[in-house]
């Protein structure tokens, strides 16, 4: 057996109950076009082959630099952007296969809650026809009995009622992303993208929308893709762990073996450049050299090799595998020659 | 001048900053007093809003319409600043005290080589010839460790990447030897390795070339790593003062506390983070008290002993032990 078709096995195996989502090999290249004629000219890789499965119920966190991909592999696994290859399951079902109306049907369960919740609201909609319309859109009660749902929406994210009839712009940064939250909430979807849900915002109120969605987490059964650059709040939001480097995942683990013990280069140079706010606690750093390539052209072999501290001439030869030096129950994939 | 036994660079006496608007008069500055000591680097912490950006502009006095500084003293060196007229101000802009942004790409001329635009400073401060300030130019870029610098110079801004842009502007704010760099959010838009790159370079050149900071960021990480003393802003008020040390093991004004409990820390996962409910308020209507009193939880806690003193009365700014000073009515 080789090593990729070792990893799909896996995968495969662990989709039968535990895995709310399944993604494998999942690629999406957006065209470069050029001159008069808009030929295509290159490609640019944003995700180049990621493979991940989210178990029901839990956070997983997806962090890399920009550039990396994290956000479109946040997109097209709820098809909002088509892949240009590869499957994802949700709950055995391949989303890339389904037609339209049985799409529609899937879009009740999977949820996104973007970064800037300022551009997310309809500004000429009063907030609360805003967290309606996907239960109008999907034909449920009335309009009477969607106000009352509404309502309670509103007060589940810490809103007034009468906060329904007000626009978007008589809101502050946080109080939208509650609003953005509460519909999101609408349809009582299984599953919620979160791509940068708080980055955009101001420290003192990043701390109540994290809490916010940990309670609806609780409270709702809900399941997690929680998409961030910021390491700390990774840290503290999810039960497992995915890096990604320029389209590829590149380590993926439990988060305490991940923070306690990071395999990749990549990784372990991120978590030693993170800012820790404890002036007594002096760390040896792991400076990287120059900046991320661009996608458009990513580096031979291993895409981290021209950064990487510990390289060998056969990184830049060949692409590692993805593979799983841990334990069936205690995972820990990774792709590096040096680990293997 | 002297104070605390070390040399004051510069010296913030109550300034006062309002934009008058349509809406109203902005208070974004009101009444902020702090000061630098040569070769250290104070960190100026706040939330968006809370008047930090605006102090470190009013000091360069780029303060334009409808913003107008009101009042307060800027002593740089003993001279100052808001009385020296606009000639002078010009030839100290840069050469004395010098400034970086948030966005490097956008403080950079879209139109000129980064060579130019660095060469220029020598040639308008210092007068010296267009080879000469390239040479120089490229000099520079090696210092700020920008790769093959003979070549980079002769690239357009769009060209950099975000921390190349941002080492291109270190290059030209440290062209002519400040005694005060002002860094406004000078990593915020990086990436956090970038950003690691970025501030190592910081620590070096101040280290080298012994330049005073006034570091302006809202991220208590890189307070912790840079800072040698702290000042944080709220509302458009400095409400704790400390060195780096204190601030961390012994914050007192309940925002500073609320602002370090609310923040995830690498490292120790806890259950909920701390809160601090509600939101800034409005600078054009501001709170009679206390400006955090109708977010204060400690307010409530105490009120037994301070009743409504914080909802009437603002507190002044006072020492509660060796340079550490705190806007609050639970102190002393």
């Amino acid at each position: 057996m080789t090593l990729t078709q070792m990893q799909v096995q896996t995968t495969l195996d662990l989709s039968t109950d535990q895995d709310l989502v399944v993604v494998r090999d999942l690629k999406k290249y957006f065209p470069v076009r050029r001159g008069l004629l808009q030929r295509i000219t290159a490609w640019v890789k944003a995700v180049d082959g990621a493979s991940f499965t989210i178990r029901r119920g839990e956070t997983l966190g997806l962090v890399g630099e920009s550039g990396c991909g994290k956000t479109t592999v946040g997109r097209t696994i709820l098809r909002l952007i088509e892949p240009t290859a590869g499957e994802v399951y949700f709950e055995g079902r391949n989303i890339f296969t389904l037609s339209k109306a049985e799409l529609k049907t899937l879009r009740r369960d999977m949820q996104i809650i973007f970064q800037d919740p300022y551009s997310s609201l309809d500004p000429r909609m009063p907030v609360g026809a805003s967290i309606a319309e996907g239960l109008a859109v999907h034909g449920i009660g009335t309009p009477k009995e969607r106000f009352e749902m509404v309502v309670d929406l509103l007060r589940k994210v810490g809103l007034e009622d009468y906060h329904a009839r007000r626009y978007p712009h008589e809101f502050s940064g946080g109080q939208r992303q509650r609003i953005v939250i509460a519909r999101a909430l609408a349809l009582r979807p299984k599953f919620i993208v979160c791509d940068e849900p708080i980055s955009a915002l101001d420290v003192s109120i990043q701390a109540q929308i994290i809490n916010l969605l940990k309670e609806l987490q609780e409270e709702f059964k809900l399941t997690y893709l929680f998409i961030a650059h910021n390491l700390s709040v990774i840290e503290h939001v999810s039960d497992r762990v995915a890096v990604m480097y320029l389209g590829k995942i590149v380590e993926l683990t439990s988060r305490e073996e991940l923070y306690r013990n990071p395999l990749h280069p990549y990784t372990q140079a991120l978590l030693s450049a993170v800012p820790i706010p404890d002036p007594t606690l002096k760390r040896e750093r792991i400076l990287l050299k120059g900046d991320v390539p661009s996608p458009l052209n990513p580096p031979s072999g291993c895409r981290f090799h021209p950064r990487c501290p510990v390289a060998t001439r056969y990184c830049a030869r060949e692409e590692p595998p993805f593979v799983n030096i841990g334990t069936r129950e205690r995972e820990h994939w990774v792709a590096c020659w040096r680990i293997m | 001048m002297q104070r605390d036994g070390r040399d004051i660079l510069l010296d913030v006496r109550d300034l006062r900053t309002y934009f008058f608007t349509e809406d109203g008069v902005v208070k974004a500055v009101d009444g902020v007093s702090f000061h630098v000591r040569r070769g250290e680097i104070l960190g100026l912490v706040g939330e968006s809003g809370c008047g930090k950006s605006v102090t470190s502009l009013s000091i360069m006095r780029l303060i334009t319409p409808p913003g107008r500084i009101l009042g307060g003293q800027v002593l740089f060196d003993g001279i100052d600043l808001l009385k020296l007229p606009e000639p002078e101000m010009v030839r100290l802009r840069g050469s004395r005290i010098s400034m970086i942004f948030q966005q490097p790409v956008s403080c950079l001329n879209p139109v000129f080589k980064v060579g130019d635009q660095i060469a220029e400073v020598f040639q308008v401060h210092e007068g010296v010839s267009r080879v000469e300030g390239w040479r120089r130019a490229v000099e520079l870029l090696r210092m700020v460790g920008i790769p093959d610098p003979e070549r980079r110079a002769h690239s357009y801004p769009h060209e950099l990447s975000g921390g190349m842009a941002q080492r291109v502007m270190i290059a030209m704010a440290l062209a002519l030897g400040p005694e005060l760099l002002i860094a406004d959010e000078p990593t915020t838009a990086l990436d956090v390795t970038i950003q690691a790159q970025i501030l190592d370079l910081m620590r070096e050149l101040q280290r080298r070339m012994h330049t005073a900071i006034i570091l302006i960021t809202h991220d208590m990480g890189i307070v912790a790593e840079m800072c040698d003393r702290v000042a944080v802003m709220y509302a458009g008020q400095i409400i704790e003062e400390a060195d780096v040390q204190t601030i961390f093991t012994n914050p007192q004004h309940p925002y500073t506390r609320g602002l370090l409990g609310s923040i995830p820390v690498m490292g120790v996962v806890r259950p909920r983070l701390d809160t601090i409910p509600g939101t800034v308020p409005n600078l054009i209507n501001l709170p009679p008290g206390c400006r955090f009193a109708p977010r204060c939880q400690a307010r409530l806690e105490h009120q037994a002993r301070l009743g409504n003193r914080c909802l009437e009365e603002n507190p002044p700014l006072i020492h509660t032990g060796p340079g550490h000073q705190v806007r609050c009515w639970l102190y002393p």
